[in-house]
């Protein structure tokens, strides 16, 4: 009888652990159905005593800069946390962590999620904040608008980097050629020719890079969502937009843009072998040529992205986050000081833009002093210039759907059948439209009909 | 072709046959060792690159081979932060791997030589738990990890890596075949209390399962990525799995990372190649001591 009962003991010890493990979803039950409950928030009033706040971000050497923060408010202390990426997995741990009721006090989230976050209920409101809603004038407007969300009276976000669209090209190229430099998408497909008559690639249409082709749309004031109330309208198919899929089909269809994943060896290598000549990005792209394209240092230069009419001015943007305020933080007043600082004060700005390239949000932002030298690997030129101008010229009030992933997922499908010659660019918005829809009513999104 | 042919012709022309399979095995195997081996010869050429080169140069062969002063910048890179998720690494996987083992050798043994009631349910619930795979249980975990506010601490991903249903499932068959109940009987009559039998005897005869199930249990840990993605947001805390995603994912901001990530991967299998190569030898006497019987 002795060795039975400390057998059953030895048994008990190693299984104790997993009946744990199984016990699991009567936890996540009794979680979901407490985090209702402790969601206070509302108010923007000083804690009145000494407040650590956490945030979560992932942009690399963030520690510094919160740094100088922590040294001059020594009652505000900021504890920063640096994971992956948002899609590589920091959205759903917020999501988790909403749901737990421990959601660190600040997060990183890009433009593009926002919406997502809104509709899950997981952000507060920050529009109770006076220093808040006083800052709105020193953003770039259409920022602005990027953590609005359309709503007359809300904001959930601080703005806090951008990626206006210019034009990246190798000028020694065109010049050796004689090709000159487009200045409409209609010279761009003329040039597109001839640098294939050249024996290059004018550029690279990536079929995975969906918010590339996003800011195309936006660029000829093109819309993928709307909202009106609570209720959601998919446009993905509207006209602007189909009207940029048929111009890269077209160019898709004769041959005069590579198709190499993005972000791949191959692609970095078409760049540095220049095979392909231009790319119409975001001003962080500077550096992704920088380092993909080594042997090409000094033969690039950065014009204003290809009109859609001739003499226009309107830019595209690819990119940018905001800094928010998650769901269930108790020291709101604290937070969007902090976060005001982070994105709005020129030493915050510098040592961002030093720390991760982040192109700022703000007016004054853009004149930053370290924005106005000339970038060697651009031959000197001071690229940020053209940056700024096309910063001021976004066309304002893009908004983006609660389901992107879904929507990047479905719609790079497409692309990547348009690009391999089953399918059109066209098809690939139009399934994708339909994809989404069924999307928001499987997660009982209200959509407009 | 009757097998009667085959055993024919197999006997008449034994010697070549042999030699000709033994060539088609070579082959094989030597096709199948290069597929293995060849990425891990690109990591090891791709670590010895500049950033620049990664990309530029022949990917198989190496171009201004500076592999030390790549990991002078690994290890010098903010703080040495790398350092301290390869620490980390270690005591998750080398203390998990103990403990669970520990677990999975008591638990196995007690439910391979003791008879009580429940026995063979409480085995088929073990079994069971082989089957859910550890990415379901990630989020239930952290739901229940919260409600104890142990997330975001050591114990957060400790806890639930020294369990090991497979570790009890093996230990148990091999203790039922290799631990003899004649020499636990004469254990008790010379007077050993059971914990002593089982340390003392049991364990050490045991000992084959047991290498193999911290070997399982200790790759297991080591590459466990999504429980540390959920559960840890200080990266002091980081595992050297997790820590290296984090900064292949931020490639597009910081393209410099590019060589960081490649000589940290690299560093990160040793540890890994070290413990297998140790312990092969009592792994594979384990395997085989199974196979016979």
């Amino acid at each position: 009888m002795k060795h039975m009962r400390k057998a059953a003991v030895v048994a008990l010890l190693s299984s104790f652990a997993l009946a744990a493990c199984s016990s699991g979803d009567e936890g996540s039950e009794a979680a979901a159905s407490g985090s209702g409950a402790d969601a206070a928030g509302g108010a923007c009033a000083p804690a009145g005593e000494d407040v650590t706040l956490s945030f979560t971000t992932w942009i690399p050497g963030i520690e510094g800069v919160v740094d100088i923060w922590n040294e001059q408010n020594p009652d505000i202390q900021v504890e920063v946390q640096t994971g992956p990426n948002g899609l590589g997995g920091t959205y759903q741990n917020f999501f988790n962590q909403i749901e737990a009721g421990n959601a660190p006090d600040l997060g990183q989230i890009e433009y593009d999620a926002l919406p997502n976050f809104r509709v899950q209920g997981g952000l507060e409101d920050l529009s109770a904040c006076e220093d808040v809603v006083a800052a709105e004038s020193e953003f770039v407007e259409w920022t602005w608008s990027q953590v609005t969300l359309g709503e007359e009276s809300s904001i959930y976000g601080i703005p806090q980097d951008s990626g206006p669209m210019a034009m990246f090209y190798r000028k020694d190229l065109f010049e050796e050629n004689g090709i000159e430099i487009p200045t409409t998408w209609d010279e761009y497909a003329e040039a597109a020719a001839q640098v294939r008559e050249a024996g290059g690639y004018i550029t690279n249409f990536s079929q995975t890079d969906i918010n590339q082709f996003a800011g195309f749309v936006w660029q000829a004031d093109g819309q993928w969502f709307s909202t009106e109330g609570d209720e959601w309208t998919v446009e993905l198919d509207s006209d602007p937009s189909l009207a940029v899929a048929d111009y890269w089909q077209g160019l898709l269809d004769e041959d005069l843009v590579a198709t190499y994943p993005a972000w791949t060896d191959e692609w970095n290598n078409a760049y540095n072998s220049s095979e392909v000549w231009t790319w119409v990005s975001a001003v962080w792209g500077a550096n992704s040529i920088a380092s993909g394209a080594p042997d090409t240092a000094g033969n690039w230069a950065v014009a204003p992205a290809p009109q859609w009419e001739e003499g226009g001015t309107d830019a595209g943007n690819w990119g940018g986050s905001s800094t928010a305020v998650l769901k269930g933080s108790e020291h709101m007043y604290e937070a969007t000081k902090f976060a005001l600082w982070l994105n709005t004060s020129e030493e915050a700005l510098t040592a961002l833009n030093e720390a991760a390239n982040l192109y700022p949000a703000t007016i004054a932002g853009l004149e930053l002093p370290v924005l106005k030298e000339g970038v060697e690997f651009y031959d000197d030129q001071p690229i940020y210039d053209v940056f700024a101008e096309a910063a001021k010229q976004v066309v304002p009030d893009f908004t983006w759907g609660p389901t992107m992933t879904q929507v990047y997922a479905d719609a790079s499908d497409g692309f990547k059948a348009a690009a391999t010659g089953s399918g059109t660019l066209a098809e690939a918005l139009t399934t994708g439209n339909q994809k989404t829809i069924d999307a928001l009513n499987a997660q009982s999104i209200p959509v407009a009909e | 072709m009757t097998t009667t042919a085959v055993r024919t012709r197999g006997t008449a022309r034994g010697p070549r046959d042999s030699l000709m399979s033994r060539t088609t095995a070579m082959i094989i195997m030597s096709v199948f060792t290069v597929y293995f081996l060849l990425p891990i010869w690109w990591l090891f050429v791709a670590s010895t690159k500049s950033t620049g080169d990664i990309l530029t140069s022949d990917p198989l062969w190496f171009a201004d081979p500076q592999l030390l002063s790549n990991l002078g910048d690994l290890f010098a890179y903010r703080d040495g932060v790398y350092l301290r998720w390869l620490g980390n690494s270690v005591l998750y996987a080398g203390l998990g791997g103990l403990v669970a083992t520990l677990l999975a050798g008591m638990c196995g043994y007690a439910l391979a030589k003791y008879h009580f009631r429940g026995r063979e349910f409480m085995f088929s619930v073990v079994l069971g738990g082989v089957l859910v795979p550890a990415t379901a249980l990630a989020l239930p975990l952290f739901l229940l990890f919260s409600q104890v506010e142990l997330t975001n601490t050591f114990w957060a991903v400790f806890l639930p890596s020294i369990v090991s249903p497979f570790g009890v499932y093996l230990t148990r068959i091999f203790a039922a075949g290799s631990v003899p109940d004649e020499l636990l009987e004469a254990a008790r009559l010379d007077g050993s209390g059971e914990l002593r039998t089982f340390f003392t005897v049991s364990l050490r005869l045991m000992s084959p399962a047991l290498v193999t199930v911290f070997l399982f249990q200790f790759v297991t840990i080591w590459n466990n990525f999504f429980l540390p993605l959920i559960m840890l947001r200080d990266e002091a805390l980081f595992p050297v799995t997790f820590g290296l995603y984090g900064w292949n994912t931020q490639l597009n901001q910081i393209p410099e990372l590019r060589m960081l990530v490649l000589v940290g991967a690299l560093v990160s299998i040793i540890p890994l190649v070290v413990t297998f190569l140790s312990l092969q030898r009592f792994w594979r006497s384990g395997l085989g001591a199974g196979a016979v019987k």
